[in-house]
């Protein structure tokens, strides 16, 4: 046994030996790295979608999705055979090019913003000294693959949802903003890992908890998660699909792997902010206090038992809390978000700075 | 400069697999499923009778509004991302100059807010 070990532990130093550090090398590495990750998400998106739809038949006192597999495991996979075997239809008159591009934008949008997540120490893909920025960046650029799909597809109803659902969402980008401005204002920096490790040694260290600025910073976590939760479309913000009054909003006119496109990115979206949340207020991959039975478990685990506790949140806000209405929406994020965000940036940079030893 | 640029790599290399994946998705689709479109099927959704013209229609100017907003205050956050990274790299005195700084520029920026609040710019009835 050990001299079939001994043999392939020589034929991988054969093969890898020499490609190392060269930019053939480089390329196979990182194009691993990142299946890893693309895999990773798409099957945890399986089931967290499974998760979604449970949650939410429990709170309604249903059973939800039970028959594919094992109390239901299957169900995505079996979803996923039927959107494939499903016709495209591309309305005669849609702009068909926008129209198929808007969801493949959604979904690559979707994907690359988690090159800079850190999942645990030095497990990231793109280790940006500005990872904060572009996570910024590219879920501001989410908005397009939706209004370019409400455009295209020259329908009433995908127009005027496209429409609100832009307007829903740069108003909550800007709470956003000011928020990740506090916690760049405490950790003093925009790299997602330095972001983390400022937050190392237990629950009173992790931004959302510290003694010195918890009533700020609680209240900042609360605007960030309902301002995600808008940013996502989800309920009670999902407006732009509110079926009463829209139909299905920009998704009317999609069917098949198109329609699927959009799903997955709009649940890799909510599962990103689920990250973020983590990354910014929930300490990431620390565990919540620094003692011995909890700092066994991998920092990995850590990290994704946060983000499904912050999915298990969004699934309950989407299964307990009645759909907004558009004013009502349009009132909470620019007139009670944006002035509280606003006037948080002041107070933090405020004690940061007259806190200062030296 | 090369090695700074070397970092966002990777980003590049997602980008081109994520487009592959995405492709992959919608070729299956248009390989495996059937594709018999009729006139009825290709038109544009609409409630029991067909679409009277085209549905790119006047909307209302709110969110056209809303979206020049958007352009002040995101501009303003992208702002704020270097001087929250470096306040606190600074000697304590100069700290708290930019302190105050940036004080001053949130607060012409507030007037400007509050201006745009009394005129009802953020009213949706």
């Amino acid at each position: 046994m050990n001299g079939v070990m001994q043999s392939v532990a020589n034929w991988w130093d054969g093969v890898w030996g020499p490609i190392s550090g060269t930019p053939v090398g480089w390329t196979l590495f990182t194009t691993g790295q990142i299946l890893l990750v693309t895999v990773g998400i798409l099957l945890s998106l399986a089931f967290l979608l499974l998760a979604d739809r449970k949650i939410w038949a429990g709170v309604q006192m249903r059973k939800g999705p039970n028959v594919v597999g094992p109390f239901g495991l299957l169900q995505s996979f079996a979803d996923f055979l039927k959107f494939v075997t499903k016709e495209i239809v591309i309305p005669a008159g849609s702009d068909k090019v926008v129209f198929l591009l808007a969801p493949l934008l959604t979904f690559i949008l979707a994907f690359i913003g988690w090159a800079v997540v850190p999942f645990a120490p030095g497990w990231v893909i793109a280790d940006l000294n500005v990872g904060i920025l572009y996570l910024f960046a590219i879920s501001s650029l989410g908005v397009y693959g939706i209004i370019m799909g409400g455009w295209a597809s020259n329908s009433k109803y995908p127009f005027l949802g496209g429409l609100r659902s832009a307007a829903q969402m740069v108003s909550y980008e800007v709470s956003i903003g000011f928020v990740i401005v506090t916690v760049i204002l405490l950790a003093g920096s925009m790299n997602l890992s330095d972001i983390v490790n400022n937050q190392a040694g237990g629950l009173a260290h992790w931004h959302a908890f510290a003694p010195k600025t918890l009533v700020i910073m609680f209240p900042m976590m609360v605007i960030f998660f309902v301002s995600a939760l808008a940013e996502t479309n989800r309920p009670p913000f999902d407006l732009p699909e509110a079926e009463s009054e829209l139909v299905a909003g920009y998704q009317v006119e999609y069917s098949s792997t198109p329609y699927l496109l959009f799903m997955i990115g709009e649940y890799a979206n909510i599962v990103l902010m689920c990250a973020m949340l983590t990354i910014l207020f929930f300490g990431g991959w620390h565990p919540p206090l620094d003692v011995a039975p909890l700092t066994w478990l991998h920092p990995f685990v850590w990290f994704a038992l946060k983000v499904v506790f912050w999915f298990f949140m969004f699934a309950m806000v989407k299964a307990i809390v009645p759909r907004y209405r558009y004013d009502q929406l349009m009132r909470l994020g620019w007139k009670v978000f944006l002035p509280t965000s606003l006037v948080a940036v002041a107070l933090v940079a405020a004690i940061q700075v007259y806190g200062r030893v030296s | 400069m090369a090695a700074l640029l070397l970092e966002y790599l990777p980003i590049v290399v997602f980008m081109a697999l994520a487009t592959i994946l995405g492709l992959g998705f919608i070729l299956a689709a248009a390989i495996v499923a059937p594709s018999n479109p009729d006139a009825e099927k290709v038109s544009a959704y609409e409630c029991g009778f067909n679409a009277f013209d085209d549905a790119r229609m006047k909307f209302d100017v709110r969110f056209y509004l809303v979206a020049i907003l958007f352009i002040i205050f995101d501009l303003e956050v992208a702002f704020l991302f270097p001087w929250a990274t470096s306040l606190m790299d600074m000697p304590k005195d100069v700290s708290i100059f930019a302190f105050w700084s940036m004080m001053v520029f949130l607060g012409v920026l507030t007037v400007g807010f509050v201006y745009e609040w009394k005129k009802g710019a953020l009213e949706w009835e």
